[in-house]
């Protein structure tokens, strides 16, 4: 299907899962090549999150196989999807409300030695260079973002935009593989959003990462993806690039009165 | 007025609230030894220096130890947001495991502890009490046997969530007041345990000791705090953090959530063990009827709460104020008020206190002192260090 690129990074293979009687996800199948920036699209209710929550780990499928560098992923807990190099950011920002926009950032990397209590005890030089190391990139990163000036202030009182861009800071301070992206465009601004847009752009041609993007705002869909995968109730219907699938009548359907047949 | 107008310059920048939190603590503070001379006057009518002496210095010892105690509630829920309504459990056993460890032969109708062999743990009177390290080895025992607990009691419940756990562990709680009081071959049943040793009690003169158990407890209460800030301001106490206000996110920020929880789970159960430890020192006997649901659970989460949750020194300042006003209020017994009243005192005394809880919340819903807004120290001082250094002229 990808055979023009490279291989895949992720396979989902004849995933299902029901919540009671709603089958939200249906046997799908889908692959995402790696260093590709692939869109996920489909009218709402279509299981596009669901499918997000069972590759990251929160939800386990009823049935069905997902390989991530040819190594199943499924039924493993979030964190240890996390430290496979597959990290999300969720619809609704689930910031640390509690703690510093800087600190939010500085919670995610990984393997860092103060987390062990004997290191907090009894390490406290390494420590501390860990510590400077996290602080550095995590500056960078809210540069990057147009947070800066928000570096010390409580994640809590940030617009649902700036908590958007924090939901991405976060998954920038791991060195991930692949990223799935929950909507980052939602309540973002414009002009900043394309902004995002090029920098995403950027970070997959200078680091490789993959990138697999839930969006609804086609504008940012086709600045943004190099290929498009339509779901509808709960499974693949079309895949393509996006002046393919735009052409797609099945498409067209499922958005606008394919579920009310 | 100082809370309007202009203010000196130290008081710019404070608070209302921050003035009234600053008068209930100088106020308990002023009026805790007028209450101890008042109390003691029954004892000695005509007031007397030593009487009152040990009524404060038996204050500041239950101060002290309702601070480690809430110090160890403030790793588990005001750190990590884990529920536990059985701090009971966790004080009792530590209290128990010290008090067999350290007491001689048991005297009375009873001959055995924990059917026989915890006769033949008597550290002590194969030594004497003017040496330090078997209290120690005593307190790490029951810091070790508390967090053995908390272990347990951590994998079939801290899955759940918050309201189940909350019932789980009152639960616990209930199992181990039962245990106690019910089977007697183990430690005593409802007599309690007496003549625990003091620690260090062989070096001074006994009517001295109270001085001496007032600075045994404090430092303890030192060290337990600065250990346990030290652990907290740093990445680990960074997830605990974390874990309090979005589990999710922080499972998919890569931190295994379960192992930091029960960790959190088991260090805050040990501190609470090393509490029931000095409460065993510091009173010398142990009546399991003293260990009642209110008075060692939910008073410290009281003085969590008003203390501020999330703070280990607000844990310190809760832990003062509550008992603070709960002695204040002790003077409210022994007057002539008439039958209606004077018998209903305790419970008059419970509900001024509630009264007194609420309303410091209504005025300060985070508590005295409120959590840091930085969690970690490195980051703290890094962010002074750039505040004080004049920032560079801004790029363009």
């Amino acid at each position: 299907m990808n055979s023009d690129q490279r291989p895949p990074i992720l396979t989902v293979e004849d995933v299902s899962k029901a919540f009671g009687g709603l089958k939200a996800v249906n046997h799908a199948n889908l692959e995402v090549a790696e260093g590709s920036i692939t869109g996920l699209i489909g009218p709402n209710g279509a299981g596009k999150t669901t499918l997000f929550n069972i590759i990251s780990g929160f939800i386990k499928p009823d049935s069905g196989h997902i390989a991530f560098q040819g190594e199943r992923i499924d039924g493993i807990p979030p964190h240890r999807v996390f430290h496979r190099g597959l990290v999300r950011t969720f619809q609704i920002p689930r910031e640390f409300g509690g703690m510093t926009v800087l600190e939010n950032l500085m919670l995610v990397p990984k393997d860092q030695e103060g987390e062990h209590l004997w290191a907090a005890w009894f390490l406290p030089w390494r420590v501390s260079r860990q510590e400077d190391e996290n602080f550095t990139k995590a500056e960078e990163v809210l540069r990057f973002l147009n947070l800066h000036q928000l570096r010390d202030e409580y994640a809590l009182n940030l617009s649902g935009g700036q908590k958007k861009l924090l939901e991405l800071g976060r998954t920038l301070m791991c060195n991930p593989k692949m990223i799935l992206l929950d909507e980052p465009a939602a309540g973002v601004n414009r002009t900043l959003m394309r902004g995002i847009v090029n920098d995403i752009k950027r970070l997959r041609q200078d680091l490789g990462i993959t990138f697999f993007v839930i969006e609804h705002d086609m504008d940012i869909v086709a600045l943004l993806c190099d290929r498009l995968i339509v779901m509808s109730e709960g499974s693949k219907l079309a895949e393509g690039t996006p002046e393919e699938v735009r052409a797609d009548e099945r498409v067209l359907e499922a958005y606008l009165g394919g579920q009310v047949r | 007025m100082i809370l309007a107008g202009k203010r000196p310059a130290w008081a710019r920048g404070l608070k209302p609230s921050d003035f009234i939190a600053t008068a209930v603590l100088l106020t308990i503070t002023l009026a805790i030894p007028f209450i101890a001379y008042e109390q003691s006057r029954g004892a000695f009518p005509d007031g007397n220096i030593a009487g009152t002496m040990s009524f404060y210095t038996a204050f500041l010892v239950t101060v002290g130890v309702f601070a480690l105690l809430t110090m160890g509630l403030n790793i588990q829920w005001g750190y990590t947001g884990v529920i536990n309504f059985g701090v009971l459990a966790f004080f009792m056993l530590g209290a128990y495991t010290t008090a067999i460890i350290t007491k001689g032969d048991p005297q009375g109708d009873f001959t055995t502890y924990i059917g026989g062999w915890g006769n033949d743990l008597n550290l002590i009177p194969a030594l004497a009490t003017d040496q330090w390290l078997p209290f120690v080895i005593a307190t790490a025992a029951a810091a070790l046997a508390a967090g053995l607990l908390a272990l347990l009691v951590a994998f079939p419940t801290l899955h759940l969530r918050e309201d189940y756990l909350a019932i789980a562990t009152i639960g616990i709680a209930e199992v181990m007041r039962r245990v106690v009081i019910e089977e007697r071959w183990m430690v005593n049943g409802s007599r309690g345990l007496t003549g625990v040793p003091q620690p260090l009690g062989g070096l001074v003169d006994q009517s001295d000791y109270k001085y001496l158990n007032v600075v045994i407890v404090g430092i303890v209460v030192i060290i337990v705090f600065f250990a346990l800030e030290r652990a907290v301001r740093s990445p680990w106490g960074r997830v605990l953090r974390g874990l309090s206000d979005d589990e999710e996110a922080t499972a998919a920020s890569g931190k295994n959530v379960f192992a930091f929880k029960t960790q959190s789970f088991v260090v805050g159960a040990a501190i609470m063990g090393i509490g029931g430890s000095m409460y065993a020192y510091a009173f010398s006997a142990l009546s399991p009827d003293a260990f009642t649901h209110l008075f060692a659970t939910f008073i410290f989460w009281a003085m969590l709460m008003v203390g501020g949750s999330g703070n280990n020194k607000g844990a310190i300042a809760g832990a003062y104020v509550i008992w603070g006003l709960w002695t204040i209020s002790l003077q409210m017994q022994g007057y002539e008020l008439g039958d209606v009243i004077e018998s209903r005192m305790p419970f008059i005394r419970g509900l001024l206190l509630g009264v007194a809880i609420v309303g410091v919340l209504l005025i300060r819903p985070l508590g005295l002192l409120p959590q840091e807004r930085r969690v970690s120290a490195w980051v703290e001082r890094r962010v002074k260090k750039e505040r004080s250094t004049p920032a560079p002229p801004a790029e363009t």
